[in-house]
Order: C-alpha cells, then sequence, then structure tokens
C-alpha cells in the first residue's frame, strides 16, 4: 500500500508545494514513515535551459569531486549549490542533497536525434552505477525531484516544498514492501522529463529490468518503481509514443478484447502487444507519470489499486483518495473513478 | 430522558480522537451524533454497538462502518474504499458514490449507495442462518462485482446507464448468495463460477421490499423498479471450485 497524488494546471498556472503536503499528510496511513516525496515542474525558471541535477551525496568529498569531474567532462555546470533543508525532529538525514544546473555538449553525442538528453541520460547511469555515495535521483530542465525517508510531512518540511512553485506536482507516500526503504527507494523516480509515481508492485519487474537494461539503461535503486520511468523514457523518448500509447503497451487490452476490436484497431493492438510483449507490466498498479506537457494517470488491466479523478477547471487531479484531492481544492467539480486500463491525461494547453 | 443530538465539527481532526468522541458518546447514551466536515477521517464507526444514528456530512476515508454492529450511519457525501467492511448489522446509507471493495467481507446489515460503486463491490459477502447482508446500488458498478461472493444480495438498479452494468468479472468465484441487476447482462461480463439464470415473479416478490426501502432512502419512485426485468447471477453449483486444487 501507497499514497500517490498528482496535479496539472494545464494553464501552467503555478501552485506552491502547501497544498500537496496537506494531501499526501492526509494518506499517513498509506505509508509508513520510511519514504515520502515530491516532484515540481517550473520551479528553476532562472535556469530554463539546464538540466537540474540533484544528488544525493554520503559526503562531500570523494562521491562530488567524481562526480564534478564527470560533469566537466561532459558539459558545463552553469551553477551548482546545497539543496536548502531544514532539520526535522523525524528525520534522520542521511545524505546531502545537491543540485547541480547542468548545461551538456552537444556536440559529443553522435547517432541521436537528442544528444543532450541522451548524454544526460548516460551520465545519471555512469555516475548512478560507479560513483560510490553519489545517486542522481532527478535530471530534468526546469523540474525538481525532493524525497527522502520519512512521513510525507517531515519530507516536505526538509525541503520547506512550499518555497518552490511548480505547474505540476506528484506527490508519494510508500509503505514499503519488498525492498528496504532508503532515501534512493522513495518515489517519484525520475530521468530527464520523466517523473513516475507508483503504488503496488510490479511482478513483471525481472522482465522489464531485463528489457530496459538491453536498451542501455541501469536499474540501481532497488525496486520496482524505477523500471517504469525507464520504460517511459525508451517508449516515449526514444520510441517517439504518445503517453496513451505506451499505457496501452504497458498495461494493453485483455486478448479477447483484442479480438473484438474492428479490424484495423486490432491489428493495431496486436502489433503493439507482440512489439512491447518484454514492457507489459503486471501485478497491481496505480502509476501517474508527468513530463513538462502533462501527467498520465492509470492502473493495472484489474484495478489492484485505487485511483480517482477530479477536475476543476484548468486543475486535473489524480490521487488515491478522493479526500485528498477535496484537501488540495475544496471547490473540485468533478469526480470520478477511471476504468482499469485507461489512460487518464492532463495535458498543457499551449 | 431525551437525549441531545451530539455535534461534532471533524474539520482537520485525526480519526482517532474522532473515533473516541463517538464511542464515549455512544456508551453515555447519546442516540443520535452529527459530524461536520468530515474529510477522509478513516475507521468511522468503527464496531460501534447499539441503535445509535451518525450523520456524516463530508467524504469519510476508508472502512466507514468495519465490523459495525448495530448502528446506522448516514453520509452526504461520497465514501472511500470498504465502507461496510465486515460489518455485522446496521446500515450504511451513501447519497453519493463510494470506492473500491464497498461491503468488503459483509456478514449483516445493509449498505446503499445512491451512486456508482468501484471495482469488486460484495467481493467476499457472506450469509449464515438469518444474517444475509445486502449491497443495493442506485447506479453503477465496475468489474469484479461479487468477487469470491458466498452469500448475502448484492442488488445494482443502473440509474442512468444502460446496461446497469459493462465491466467484466460479475460473480467470479461466487459460491453463495446472489447478484440481481437490472435489465439484462451480457453473458461475456460473467466470472468464473458464476451462471445467470431467470429472475421469476417470485424472486421479485422476496426484492421488492428492498428494492422499496432503497427507493424510499433516497427519495426514487420505486414503481418503475417493480415492473422490469432483472437479471438474475449465482454460483454455477454448490461447489463451483471443488475439482480446482484436488483432483477427482
Amino acid at each position: 500500500m501507497c499514497g500517490i497524488i498528482g496535479v496539472i494546471d494545464r494553464t501552467m498556472a503555478r501552485m506552491d508545494g502547501s497544498s500537496i503536503k496537506k494531501a499526501l499528510g492526509l494518506m499517513d496511513e498509506r505509508g509508513s514513515g520510511e519514504g515520502a516525496g515530491y516532484v515540481a515542474y517550473g520551479i528553476y525558471p532562472d535556469y530554463p535551459d539546464c538540466y537540474a541535477i540533484h544528488v544525493f551525496f554520503d559526503n562531500l568529498l570523494e562521491p562530488k569531486s567524481d562526480v564534478d569531474k564527470i560533469l566537466q567532462k561532459w558539459g558545463r555546470i552553469v551553477h551548482q549549490e546545497e539543496i536548502p533543508t531544514y532539520e526535522q525532529p523525524g528525520l534522520k538525514k542521511e545524505h546531502i542533497p545537491w543540485r547541480y544546473f547542468f548545461k551538456p555538449y552537444t556536440d559529443l553525442m553522435v547517432g541521436t536525434t537528442n544528444p543532450d538528453d541522451d548524454n544526460v541520460k548516460r551520465l545519471v547511469m555512469t555516475i548512478n552505477s560507479n560513483v560510490e555515495g553519489a545517486l542522481v535521483f532527478s535530471s530534468g530542465i526546469n523540474l525538481g525531484v525532493f524525497k527522502a525517508s520519512g512521513w510525507p510531512e517531515d519530507v516536505a518540511n526538509f525541503y520547506r516544498i512550499e518555497d518552490y512553485k511548480g505547474y505540476i506536482w506528484l506527490a508519494h507516500n510508500r509503505y514499503p514492501t519488498n525492498t528496504a526503504g532508503w532515501w534512493g527507494g522513495a518515489h517519484p523516480f525520475n530521468l530527464l522529463d520523466w517523473s513516475v509515481v507508483h503504488n503496488g508492485e510490479i511482478t513483471s519487474y525481472g522482465t522489464n529490468r531485463r528489457y530496459v537494461e538491453s536498451n542501455g539503461y541501469k536499474c540501481t535503486m532497488s525496486t520496482d518503481t524505477e523500471v517504469v520511468a525507464y520504460l517511459f523514457d525508451f517508449l516515449g523518448r526514444r520510441h517517439g509514443l504518445p503517453s496513451d500509447m505506451i499505457v496501452e503497451a504497458l498495461a494493453p487490452p485483455f486478448w479477447d478484447e483484442i479480438d473484438e476490436m474492428p479490424e484495423k484497431q486490432e491489428e493495431f493492438m496486436r502489433t503493439l502487444r507482440l512489439t512491447y510483449g518484454p514492457a507489459l507490466m503486471n501485478g497491481p498498479f496505480a502509476i501517474v507519470v508527468a513530463t513538462k506537457d502533462g501527467i498520465v494517470g492509470f492502473t493495472d488491466r484489474i484495478k489492484l489499486r485505487p485511483l480517482v479523478v477530479g477536475e476543476n477547471g484548468a486543475r486535473l487531479y489524480i490521487s488515491s483518495e478522493e479526500a485528498a484531492i477535496r484537501v488540495m481544492d475544496p471547490e473540485v467539480e468533478k469526480i470520478y473513478m477511471p476504468r482499469a486500463g485507461e489512460p487518464v491525461i492532463g495535458s498543457v494547453v499551449e | 430522558m431525551e437525549v441531545e443530538p451530539l455535534v461534532i465539527d471533524a474539520k482537520g481532526m485525526h480519526y482517532t480522537p474522532l473515533n473516541k468522541m463517538i464511542r464515549a458518546a455512544v456508551a453515555s447514551g447519546v442516540k443520535e451524533i452529527v459530524l461536520n466536515n468530515v474529510l477522509g477521517q478513516r475507521f468511522i464507526g468503527n464496531g460501534l454497538r447499539g441503535d445509535a444514528k451518525i450523520i456524516i456530512n463530508g467524504v469519510p476515508g476508508g472502512d466507514l462502518g468495519m465490523f459495525m454492529s448495530g448502528p446506522e450511519c448516514e453520509i452526504f457525501g461520497d465514501a472511500e474504499h470498504a465502507p461496510g467492511n465486515t460489518m455485522d448489522k446496521g446500515s450504511l446509507i451513501i447519497h453519493g458514490s463510494a470506492g473500491d471493495a464497498v461491503a468488503h467481507s459483509m456478514r449483516g446489515g445493509k449498505v446503499f449507495v445512491e451512486g456508482n460503486i468501484g471495482y469488486r463491490g460484495g467481493i467476499h459477502m457472506k450469509e449464515y442462518e438469518d444474517k444475509r447482508p445486502i449491497l443495493a446500488v442506485g447506479g453503477t458498478s465496475h468489474a469484479f462485482l461479487g468477487e469470491y461472493m458466498a452469500g448475502g444480495l448484492i442488488l445494482v438498479l443502473g440509474i442512468g446507464h444502460e446496461p446497469a452494468v459493462r465491466d467484466r468479472g460479475i460473480g467470479s468465484g461466487i459460491h453463495g448468495g446472489e447478484i440481481v441487476i437490472r435489465g439484462d447482462v451480457n453473458d461475456k461480463l460473467l466470472g468464473v463460477g458464476a451462471t445467470k439464470v431467470l429472475f421469476t415473479e417470485d424472486d421479485l416478490e422476496r426484492l421488492a421490499p428492498v428494492i422499496e426501502e432503497f427507493c424510499e432512502r433516497f427519495d426514487l419512485d420505486s414503481s418503475s423498479f417493480l415492473d422490469t426485468n432483472y437479471s438474475r447471477i449465482i454460483p454455477s453449483s454448490s461447489r463451483p471450485f471443488a475439482g480446482k486444487y484436488t483432483w477427482d
């Protein structure tokens, strides 16, 4: 059991983090105090073209000098600083959260249509699998993940997330079941522009992991959700599938449903299922994924985890519990439960 | 002596002190409790006995009325997951919709939902002798309605929905009780172990009091629901899974 909530303002009006903190706090019972986190899009307008690389350092000596060296080799560090944190009695500071604003050298990558993203993706994989005492947990442009081991309110207060303003927020309260709770295992999981919060478990993790690892990703965070971020990056960025099609590949309709589709759609779904068989996710899950362009929420095909949607004008909310949405927005107009496996999409209106 | 209703403003309150107040009030003889500004507080009315009436204004959290035995909760708002979880006696009257696993393992009493319910409504409902729980739904239900059902009655009127239910897995694993849905139910929506049988005049006569009570609680005209067809879904045999883990 975990608690998730996401919100987008489709006009890109920015909200501070105070209301999502309250919403996640309402779902304290869905966690165990071993992990909570937030991600917000649009928080670094002063660095609109830099990758915001958030790193957990065990200390600022060897691990940091190694990371500095790698980053300086592959690009330019425009600015760097310790992420401001504020001591909380209920939270033990186990790592030092640091952030770099980084511009990769575009001409160092060949054979790709998006050299900057591929450069940064490669750096994240390199640092996380090779530099002991350093973990990159956020690497997108104009967005940032803030997470730790602790209760939702403590983690929010530790980073003072009310000081950040974003037009998309996702939040997660963790109840670790299969692997231990630690800072890197808290959600959201992020790679480049993709951020993921997830309630449930991916029982197909082994198959999915082999699939992404054979395509240049490395799983280093000892928990299943990480693989979802890489699947979205692989299918969405590298293969260029739109969000609804990624969801159809990851949580496709049952074969008997495909059999009854009109011929053209049937052929398409059959091809999609066969092409992306190893990306299919099994097990109970409710997931919300964000990019700078919007959010998408979906559940496993037999709906083994809760998901509720709320709408109020430009704002779309996706959450484990209705009350959490109402805490964020007492005026919410429309509340409904999406059908299993069907994506709920909230896109930025340009 | 008439005891005054107790009014509690639950705004921002954690469920533990709230539930303690409710229990203390019922123990001291209060017969009616009004909870205002409820939002997300779990476990309201858990294990509560007696004949108190609790009016809940707002959206209560999960497991509303769990193990409750006797009281009536009337909710003016939606409910979250598993209202009526293992409820023993009494009733939940929900003027709104509810989340997944409504009436989970319910063993007696009534859960009436005016709107829709989520997935796995009535999962593991059971009955024993005169204890026969009822889950009645005014709107529609998502998939796996009456999953692993062992007893009791699920009634879905499907108001505003044609067909009343369009999600799969109805009665998946059912081995007792009955699921009654207004109108026809497509055979392909039936779950493993479930079978659809003719809904007879006797059935209608038997269910009429439930339909009438439901309509009365939500101010609906019952006549159209007493003059229409239903589908009745029951276990395909008394032990549909006898051969599941053992061989003949």
